[in-house]
């Protein structure tokens, strides 16, 4: 049964979308976090898809190979009354921008609906043709 | 003259299995809709099943099952043929690229409304390559109980 496969291969893409959505939670968190005691401000985090092969010939489930950390330098800004700020009265917030992790936030979701609608869809083939014959 | 009676429910059990392949390819798909630089397949469905069909005679059998219908999608006779697909229909041959639409940066060539559109308009083929199935079945239920 060669639609089995669909249910592993849009289960994998289910958590590798969530995975990104856990991602992006944790950076729209953190959008206002400053620099702790280490001196270093929280770093936006991306997820990396790969594809890899499920089971069945062709087909092409998703995985995350890496979470990457982005290297653009923290938001600097001046509030001198800040308990955290430098000499130079300079606050260092975390680089995320709130912009592209609400527009990561959006595709994910988009993603992860898509994938739900092919396992039901499978699944709704699949039954019925458990009742072939009847 | 069972063989006769059977004969038509193979050729839509062929096309179902067809059917099931081409969603599993879609479905890769739109699983890969994010993943950079993944190239979308898709099964000519018509190519599949001329060589579905074709392998009902003796010969054809031979042939699908030496590999993938000697040198399928090839062009040219001095092509090397590639290997047969592991599953007994739909050889890996029949899995074709997808036409890219609107090229993206990094290098997907998933159209994610096309491939909706394909998934749904499959599903709806499998359905009613189904109803023809179990049609078939009941008419050769009726006719053997003679009622």
């Amino acid at each position: 049964m060669s639609m089995f496969s669909i249910f592993s291969v849009s289960g994998s893409a289910i958590s590798a979308q969530s995975q990104r959505l856990n991602v992006v939670a944790s950076n729209l968190a953190n959008v206002d976090a400053v620099a702790g005691p280490d001196g270093q401000a929280y770093k936006a985090r991306q997820v990396v898809f790969q594809t890899t092969p499920m089971g069945a010939d062709s087909s092409a489930g998703v995985r995350v190979s890496a979470i990457n950390e982005t290297n653009t330098p923290g938001r600097r800004i001046h509030d001198p009354g800040h308990p955290s700020a430098d000499a130079q009265g300079y606050v260092t917030h975390s680089n995320v921008n709130a912009v592209d992790e609400m527009v990561n936030m959006i595709s994910a979701s988009r993603s992860y609906q898509n994938n739900i609608e092919v396992m039901n869809t499978a699944k709704s083939l699949l039954l019925k043709t458990l009742q072939m014959g009847q | 003259m069972l063989d006769k009676m059977t004969d038509q429910l193979g050729f839509h059990g062929n096309a179902l299995l067809l059917r099931a392949e081409r969603q599993r390819a879609i479905a890769s798909n739109i699983a890969n809709a994010d993943t950079p630089g993944y190239v979308a397949r898709d099964v000519n469905f018509a190519q599949a099943m001329h060589e579905a069909t074709g392998s009902s005679t003796s010969t054809g059998a031979a042939r699908l099952a030496s590999g993938g219908a000697g040198a399928a999608g090839a062009t040219d006779p001095r092509h090397i043929p590639l290997p047969a697909s592991t599953t007994g229909i739909g050889p890996r041959s029949t899995l074709g690229y997808a036409v890219q639409s609107q090229p993206s940066l990094d290098n997907n060539t998933v159209d994610l409304d096309r491939e909706r559109a394909n998934f749904v308009d499959n599903a709806v083929r499998y359905e009613a390559t189904l109803r023809f199935i179990n049609g078939q079945s009941k008419t050769m239920l009726s006719a053997i109980q003679g009622q």
